[in-house]
C-alpha cells in the first residue's frame, strides 16, 4: 500500500488510562530499543523508544497513565506540555496514540476526547478486544472511528495482534495531517455559554496561552493551569476566571460538570449502535475472586500471608545470594590485594578496602531489590495491588500515609532501599514523599548486628530469659511507632496540603506478564546500580580515607607498613594453625564415626576398636601444638590490634570522634563510641567493625556477631564489657543506660548513605535526603539523650 | 435522597448529582462517576472504609468521605 512521501521520523506519544495495557504495547513496539530519562524539574520519568515499519522510523514517547489531561501538578503538566509542543527539549509529537480498553470503552474515551482538542492527529488503539469479546461486548471500530474523527484500530497488545494495522494508521494520520487542506479533527461540542467565556478569556490573555490551556483554566478549579497562568500574567486573571465561572454557573453550565456532561454526551452519541453490550452484565472471574480477596476475614488473612511472603523473601531468602555476592567481591578484592606488584600503602588499601568494599556494599542490595520488585510487579500487574491498598487504606490514612504505603513500609523492615524505591506505586506525590521520609525509621536488618552485639553482651547474663527478646522487640517498636507519628507531623507542617483524592480503579484480574515482571526487575536493579550505587560507592571511599589518613605514627613510621610486617611474620604460623585445625576436624569426624559404630554394637577388629582412643590422643597432641604456636602468634596479633587501634584513633575520623566527645558525653558515650558512630555513616553494620578496631580487638565481622551463640564471650563482647572511661579509670563505659541510649540512637538514626542516596534519586533533589538525615539524627540524639539521662538517674 | 456512603452492600442506585470539594468532584467525573450513571455497592473494607462500587463497566474504590459527595436515587 503506497504511502505519501514519508517524513524523516514520526514522533508518537502514547496516552491512556492506567491498566489499559499501554506499557505492554510500548514494550512490544519498542522492544529493547528504549531508554528512561527524566524531564527537568519534575519526578516524572520519560520513557522513549523507537521502532520501524516498512522503512519508516517512529520515535515513541510513553506518557504516564492518566484518567484525564486536567493537570493538578507540575508532574501532570508534563503530558499536556509535551503534546502541545511546549515541553523543554522535546519535539511536538506528530501523532498521539490514544490507548483505550475495549471492555471499558466509554470512560476511556473521556481522555481521548481531551486529546482530540489539542490540535494533533489522533489514532485510537482499541486494546484488550479479547477481554471485551469474552464479556460479550461488540464494537464497530470503523463506524466508531468515523464518528470520533479518528481511526480506531482493534489490537491485542499482549499477543501483538493488530500491530501492522496500527503502525499503518499512525503513519497515515501523520501524513494526512501534513497534506494541504487537511480537515480539523472532531471534538465534543461544549455549550455556547462556555465557548463565549473561553473566547472572552482568550482575548484578555492574548496569544501567550494556548486555546486548550484557556479551556483548562476555566474548567479546573484550583488546578495547575491556574498557577501557571497567574505566574505569567499576574493575579488579576484569577478574578476574571472566577467571574466567568460564576456566569457559567448561572447559565447552567457550571464547571466542572459542564466538561463531563459535554464529553459523555458526545461519547454516548458515538457509541450508540457501535458499542453493543449484553443486557445483563455477566459475572466475571474478577467478581468471583474478589469475593474472597476483599472479604473482611478471608481477604485480610490472605493479605497478611501475602505480606509475610514478601517480607520473608527479602529478609531471609535474599540472604544466601547476598552472602554470595559479598564473599565473591571480597575474594576478588583479596586476590587483587595479593598481587605482587601492589605495595602496602594507600593505593593498595584504597583498592582493597575502599574500592572493593565499596562495590560490595552496593552490589549486596541487588538481590533484595530484584526480589521485591519482582513481587511488586506481579502483584501490580495481576491487579492485586489495588485490593491491598483497599484493605489497608484506613489504617494507613490514620498514620498519615496512603493505602499503597504498606508494601514499602513493610519492605523497609528488611531494608529501606528497596522499600523506598517501591514507593513508586504511590501515585499521589505528597503521600509518596511522606512514605519515603519515614520509611528509614523502620528498623532494618542492618541494625540487627548492633542490637545483637549490645543486647547479647550486656543484657543476657544475669537477666531474665525474656529480657533480650523484649529489648529487641522494643527497639523495633521504637521505629514502628515513630514512623506514623513523624508522618502525621509532616502532613501537618512541611507537607501540608489538601487530602489527596483516593478514588481508585479496581482493575480486572489478569495473569501477570513474565516479560513485564522481568523488565521491571531489570529497570529497578539498573536504576539502583547506576544512580544510587555511585553515591554509596563514593561515601564508602570517603569514610575509608577518613579512617586511613594520617597513617604515620610519632616516629614517622607508617602504621599500615608496620602492621603488614607483623602480619607477614605470623602468616606462616597462622597457616600452620589452619592446617592443624583441619586435621583436627578430620580426625574428630573419624573418631566420632568409630565411636558410633562401636556403640551400635557393630563387629570391629581389635585394631579398629582402639581407633577412637588413638584419634583422641592425636587430637590432643595437635591441640597442644596449636597452643604452642598460638603462644607465639597471639602477642603479635595483640600488637597488631593495638597498632590498628592507635592508628584509627589518630585518623581524621578518630580525631573527629575526640572532637565531638563533649557532645556525646550527655548520651553516656565516650569518644570511641562517637568515632564508631561517625564511621558508621555509610552503613550501620560498620559500627560493629569499627568498635572492634577502636577497642583493639581487630575488625569484628558483623555476620559473626549476628550468628554467634555467646556474644558476650566474643573478643569484642569481652572488650566492651571491660571498657573504661579514659580519664576515669574504674568507671565502666557500657552501663545499662549507655547501652540503651546507644540502642535507641541506632534505632532512630539515618546512618545509611545508601538510603540517603536512594532518597535523592527518587525525589530528584538534595533537599530531602539532607532533611531526612537531619531530622533522624536529631530524633536519634534526643532519644538517646532522654534514655541515658533518665536511665542513669533511675539506676 | 441519600448519598452514596449511606448505602449498604448490594444496593443499586443511579447518580443524581455530584457536589463538594471541586478537586474530588472533578476526579470523580474523570473516572466516570456522572449524573445518570447506575451504581452498585459491592463491598466495604474490613475497617469500614473505603468502599467499593461498581459502575457500568468497572469498579472503583473510594473513601466514604468522597462518596458523600455523590447524591443517589435508590433503584427500585
Amino acid at each position: 500500500m503506497a504511502v505519501a512521501a514519508p517524513s524523516a521520523t514520526i514522533t508518537v506519544a502514547l496516552v491512556g488510562n492506567p491498566n489499559t495495557g499501554k506499557t505492554t504495547l510500548f514494550n512490544a513496539l519498542a522492544g529493547m530499543r528504549q531508554r528512561v530519562g527524566n524531564y527537568p524539574g519534575v519526578t516524572v520519568e520519560t520513557k522513549k523508544g523507537s521502532m520501524t515499519h516498512e522503512g519508516q522510523t517512529f520515535h515513541l514517547i510513553d506518557l504516564p497513565g492518566t484518567y484525564s489531561l486536567a493537570p493538578r501538578s507540575p508532574d501532570e503538566m508534563v503530558a499536556v506540555d509535551l503534546i502541545l509542543g511546549h515541553q523543554e527539549g522535546e519535539e511536538r509529537p506528530d501523532v498521539v496514540l490514544s490507548i483505550v480498553d475495549a471492555s471499558n470503552l466509554e470512560r476511556n474515551l473521556y481522555l481521548t476526547t481531551q486529546v482530540l482538542e489539542m490540535g494533533v492527529p489522533v489514532v485510537i488503539a482499541l486494546n484488550m478486544i479479547d477481554i471485551a469479546q469474552a464479556h460479550g461486548i461488540h464494537i464497530d471500530a470503523r463506524e466508531l472511528g468515523h464518528r470520533l474523527g479518528a481511526k480506531v484500530v482493534p489490537i491485542q497488545a499482549n499477543k501483538s495482534r493488530g500491530f501492522d494495522e496500527l503502525k499503518q494508521a499512525v503513519a497515515e494520520a501523520c501524513n494526512a495531517a501534513k497534506r494541504p487542506g487537511a480537515a480539523n479533527g472532531k471534538s465534543p461540542p461544549f455549550p455556547d455559554s462556555f465557548e463565549k467565556e473561553v473566547r472572552a478569556l482568550q482575548t484578555e490573555i492574548g496569544n501567550g496561552v494556548e486555546p486548550f490551556l484557556v479551556r483548562r483554566l476555566l474548567l479546573d478549579v484550583g488546578g495547575y493551569t491556574e498557577e501557571r497562568v497567574v505566574e505569567k500574567h499576574g493575579a488579576a486573571i484569577k478574578a476574571q476566571v472566577q467571574a466567568a465561572r460564576q456566569r457559567l454557573d448561572a447559565a447552567g453550565s457550571g464547571v466542572p460538570a459542564v466538561e463531563a456532561r459535554s464529553r459523555y454526551n458526545w461519547i454516548r452519541e458515538a457509541t450508540k449502535g457501535t458499542l453493543n453490550r449484553p443486557a445483563v452484565r455477566p459475572v466475571t472471574w474478577t467478581d468471583k475472586i474478589d469475593k474472597v480477596l476483599t472479604h473482611k476475614v478471608w481477604g485480610s488473612l490472605i493479605f497478611l500471608v501475602m505480606m509475610f511472603l514478601v517480607f520473608q523473601s527479602i529478609f531471609t531468602w535474599a540472604k544466601p545470594l547476598m552472602d554470595l555476592l559479598t564473599s565473591g567481591v571480597q575474594s576478588a578484592g583479596n586476590w587483587v590485594g595479593d598481587l605482587p606488584f601492589l605495595e602496602t600503602g594507600p593505593l593498595k588499601s584504597l583498592i582493597v578496602d575502599g574500592l572493593f568494599k565499596g562495590v560490595g556494599s552496593v552490589v549486596v542490595f541487588l538481590p533484595q531489590i530484584l526480589i521485591l520488585f519482582a513481587f511488586i510487579a506481579i502483584l501490580e500487574d495481576c491487579g492485586y495491588m489495588a485490593r491491598a491498598a483497599f484493605l489497608m487504606d484506613k489504617l494507613m490514612a490514620r498514620a498519615g500515609l496512603s493505602g499503597k504505603s504498606f508494601i514499602p513500609m513493610l519492605s523497609s523492615l528488611a531494608c529501606a532501599i528497596p522499600g523506598i524505591m517501591a514507593t513508586r506505586v504511590i501515585e499521589n506525590s505528597r503521600d509518596r514523599l511522606t512514605t519515603i521520609l519515614v520509611a528509614p525509621l523502620m528498623s532494618c536488618s542492618a541494625r540487627l548486628p548492633v542490637y545483637i552485639l549490645l543486647i547479647g553482651t550486656f543484657m543476657t547474663v544475669g537477666y531474665g530469659w525474656w529480657v533480650p527478646g523484649l529489648t529487641m522487640f522494643a527497639m523495633y517498636m521504637v521505629g514502628i511507632i515513630m514512623a506514623p507519628l513523624v508522618a502525621l507531623v509532616l502532613k501537618r507542617t512541611l507537607l501540608r496540603g489538601e487530602t489527596p483524592v483516593f478514588v481508585m480503579e479496581m482493575p480486572l484480574y489478569k495473569f501477570p506478564s513474565i516479560r513485564l515482571v522481568l523488565r521491571r526487575m531489570f529497570d529497578a536493579g539498573w536504576a539502583f546500580l547506576y544512580r544510587a550505587g555511585t553515591m554509596i560507592f563514593a561515601s564508602m571511599i570517603v569514610v575509608w580515607a577518613l579512617l586511613y589518613f594520617p597513617y604515620a605514627n610519632d616516629h614517622g613510621e607508617s602504621y599500615p607498613e608496620l602492621i603488614a610486617a607483623l602480619q607477614e611474620k605470623i602468616k606462616e604460623p597462622k597457616e600452620e594453625i589452619e592446617t592443624l585445625e583441619r586435621e583436627i576436624t578430620a580426625k574428630t569426624k573419624e573418631m566420632k564415626l568409630w565411636q558410633e559404630r562401636i556403640e551400635r554394637g557393630e563387629r570391629v577388629t581389635s585394631g579398629q576398636s582402639v581407633l577412637p582412643f588413638i584419634r583422641k590422643q592425636e587430637i590432643e597432641t595437635l591441640k597442644a601444638q596449636i597452643e604452642t604456636i598460638k603462644e607465639k602468634v597471639d602477642p603479635v596479633e595483640d600488637e597488631i590490634n593495638q597498632l590498628t587501634g592507635k592508628w584509627k584513633s589518630q585518623s581524621i575520623l578518630g580525631q573527629l570522634g575526640h572532637f565531638i566527645e563533649p557532645a556525646v558525653r550527655p548520651l553516656g558515650w565516650d569518644w570511641r563510641i562517637g568515632t564508631a558512630a561517625l564511621a558508621s555513616f555509610p552503613a550501620r553494620e560498620v559500627v560493629v567493625g569499627t568498635l572492634g578496631i577502636i577497642y583493639d580487638v581487630g575488625e569484628a565481622d558483623p555476620r559473626e556477631i549476628r550468628e554467634a551463640e555467646d556474644v558476650a564471650g566474643t573478643p569484642l563482647g569481652r572488650a566492651l564489657q571491660s571498657a573504661e572511661w579514659d580519664n576515669q579509670p574504674g568507671r565502666k563505659v557500657f552501663t545499662i543506660p549507655t547501652v540503651l541510649s546507644l540502642l535507641v540512637f541506632f534505632a532512630l538514626c539515618a546512618q545509611c548513605a545508601s538510603t540517603l542516596a536512594i532518597i535523592k534519586r527518587e525525589t530528584r533533589s538534595w533537599r530531602w535526603p539532607i532533611f531526612t538525615f537531619v531530622y533522624m539524627t536529631a530524633l536519634a540524639y534526643i532519644g538517646a539523650l532522654i534514655v541515658y539521662q533518665i536511665g542513669s538517674r533511675l539506676s | 435522597m441519600a448519598s452514596l456512603d449511606q448505602l449498604t452492600v448490594g444496593q443499586r442506585a443511579s447518580i443524581e448529582a455530584i457536589a463538594g470539594n471541586p478537586a474530588v468532584v472533578q476526579r470523580l467525573m474523570e473516572m466516570g462517576v456522572f449524573e445518570g450513571e447506575p451504581v452498585e455497592v459491592v463491598n466495604f473494607a474490613p475497617l469500614g472504609d473505603p468502599m467499593e462500587i461498581r459502575l457500568r463497566d468497572y469498579c472503583l474504590s473510594l473513601r466514604k468521605q468522597e462518596a458523600a459527595c455523590i447524591r443517589v436515587k435508590l433503584a427500585k
